[in-house]
């Protein structure tokens, strides 16, 4: 093929980064996530080495049984988060943008400095109002947020999150809470191995690999205040139809503890958590693999070191020209001159 | 030497233009990878050679932009309301039968139901894994409504002059109607119903 071919994910303007052509996204600062799954694969094989052999014959077979699933659901739901596009909105287009302005500008007041952009939306009887992004240049949807760290705008944006290096919104929450939650029945569930363990053995010397195992029981020991206060509190979230950014901000607290201003709470525990976690899963906006129209390709993208490997790497000449070749050959397009 | 090259690029590319360009989906059309382009990327060039027969000299005018109406929540809901710029192109109901057929299927896409709830418990169940296996339901809706999109644009809208743009390829937040002139234009460069580029490189 003697065209250019560019995939969308290699102009895109946030701060993430692809692997795999497009495939999987992460967010730039991909945090503590290498430390996070460090800390489970090492817990984890660790109890599999030292604890499942002795309660294997003197318990059940179930124990090993059971921590594997609880291990590969966590690991799995840890990299979906990590790796989902967390429900980015992709930048608004030029005409759109103008059109916007267009409109601020008409229903705005002519002074030096320009009002705030927001607009005032009723949503169930609630006042909303919608920010315009200066970055993004649209107005953001409601439960939108734009993430510093990523620099995108996010639907539903609940946090983003150094533990697994991403945002989580509206695509990968169900992802983060699966993982939060079965990473709370995994560490229980190997401290309280651990701790039969110990109690159920006799008194054996101290030394090295003693120490090495009892360490799961310090790194659960540590770590499961943290991770059942996570599901808690998600918990929560997830009844009342709440993001974390919302309820940090007290967006809809009217009263002390009552959350009956939400405007998308389905006003029910059931309802809300169904909602939420077993929703219509909706698609990725941004389609990263997609290919952008020749005529769109960037110059820098054509002239620079990104060449097709079909292309010649050192004639820059003909890389221009078969850049430009379908706006050429279209024929609505004018010749080029050369 | 350029002069060849181009000419032996011309014969080329013409051959292969269709195929980059006006790749129909085939099988699953994965618009979360991308795997191939998005079917309305094929298909508004199809559209635009559809334009091309039928108003030969036919150039970008304006654009219009429906916005999305967030009354009911975050559901995805466009406005009904009719632009002015439309007033003299397209008769109201069939703009307004347009938007509500539209706005019916994604809210078909987004409806939580029985079959919503066992896609969740079951992708739940194998960890998520079924959602890099399985198109979800949202996904075969989309399908559906580009299907709807081409077909509109085929029968209502070309013939008047205008385009639209599926709401996907905008991130879901206008519905872009491109309204085209049909004024002869005198050698200005023209553009699709894309972003507008520039005229000679």
């Amino acid at each position: 093929c003697w065209l250019m071919v560019v995939r969308k994910w290699e102009v895109f303007p946030g701060r993430n980064r692809f692997y795999c052509d497009g495939r999987i996204i992460v967010a730039r600062q991909c945090g503590v996530l290498p430390l996070t799954l460090g800390l489970i694969v090492v817990t984890s094989v660790l109890f599999f080495i030292f604890d499942c052999p002795f309660l294997v014959t003197h318990l059940t077979i179930c124990i090993p049984v059971v921590a594997g699933v609880l291990f590969l659901f966590v690991v799995i739901t840890l990299l979906q988060t990590s790796f989902t596009d967390p429900g980015i909105l992709p930048r608004a287009l030029p005409e759109e943008v103008t059109n916007t302005e267009r409109q601020i500008d008409n229903s705005g007041s002519v002074t030096y400095r320009p009002p705030p952009r927001t607009k005032e939306i009723i949503i169930n009887g609630e006042v909303v109002k919608l920010k315009y992004c200066f970055t993004c240049k649209m107005f953001r949807p409601p439960r939108t947020s734009h993430c510093s760290l990523c620099d995108n705008c996010v639907e539903r944006f609940d946090h983003h999150c150094p533990w697994v290096g991403n945002c989580v919104g509206k695509r990968n929450y169900r992802f983060f809470y699966t993982f939060i939650v079965s990473l709370s029945f995994l560490t229980s569930f190997i401290l309280g191995c651990v701790i039969t363990h110990l109690t159920l053995r006799s008194q054996g010397d101290k030394g090295f690999l003693q120490a090495l195992q009892e360490s799961p029981l310090v790194v659960c020991f540590f770590s499961i205040w943290s991770t059942l206060g996570l599901s808690g509190f998600h918990t929560y979230l997830v009844a009342s139809n709440l993001t974390t950014n919302e309820d940090i901000k007290g967006s809809w607290s009217t009263k002390r503890g009552e959350e009956s201003g939400n405007p998308y709470s389905y006003n029910g525990i059931f309802r809300n958590c169904c909602a939420v976690l077993c929703g219509p899963m909706p698609p990725s906006l941004i389609d990263r693999r997609g290919f952008l129209p020749p005529d769109v390709i960037p110059r820098t993208v054509a002239s620079g070191s990104e060449l097709h490997p079909f292309m010649a790497k050192n004639d820059t000449n003909m890389v221009r020209v078969f850049a430009s070749a379908p706006s050429f050959l279209h024929p609505r397009y004018p010749k080029i001159n050369i | 030497m350029v002069k060849p090259l181009v000419t032996a690029a011309s014969t080329l590319a013409s051959a292969f233009l269709p195929l980059s360009l006006c790749r129909c989906p085939t099988g699953k059309d994965d618009f979360s990878t991308g795997i191939d382009p998005p079917p309305s990327l094929g298909n508004m060039a199809t559209e635009f050679h559809n334009l091309q027969d039928l108003r030969h000299t036919a150039t970008l005018a304006t654009k219009v932009f429906i916005q999305r109406d967030y009354r009911d929540g975050t559901v995805c809901k466009f406005q009904t309301k009719f632009p002015e710029e439309l007033d003299n192109r397209i008769e109201r109901a069939l703009f307004e039968d347009t938007i509500k057929t539209l706005n019916n299927y994604y809210a078909e896409a987004e409806k939580i139901s029985g079959q919503s709830y066992l896609e969740g418990c079951l992708a739940c169940a194998s960890a998520y894994i079924i959602f890099l296996c399985m198109e979800t339901r949202y996904e075969k809706v989309l399908r559906k409504i580009s299907m709807y999109i081409q077909e509109q644009n085929e029968k209502i809208y070309a013939p008047r002059g205008l385009l639209i743009t599926d709401p996907v390829e905008r991130g879901m937040r206008v519905i872009e109607i491109s309204i085209f002139d049909d004024r002869i234009s005198s050698g200005s460069s023209s553009s699709g119903s894309s972003v507008s580029s520039g005229s000679a490189r």
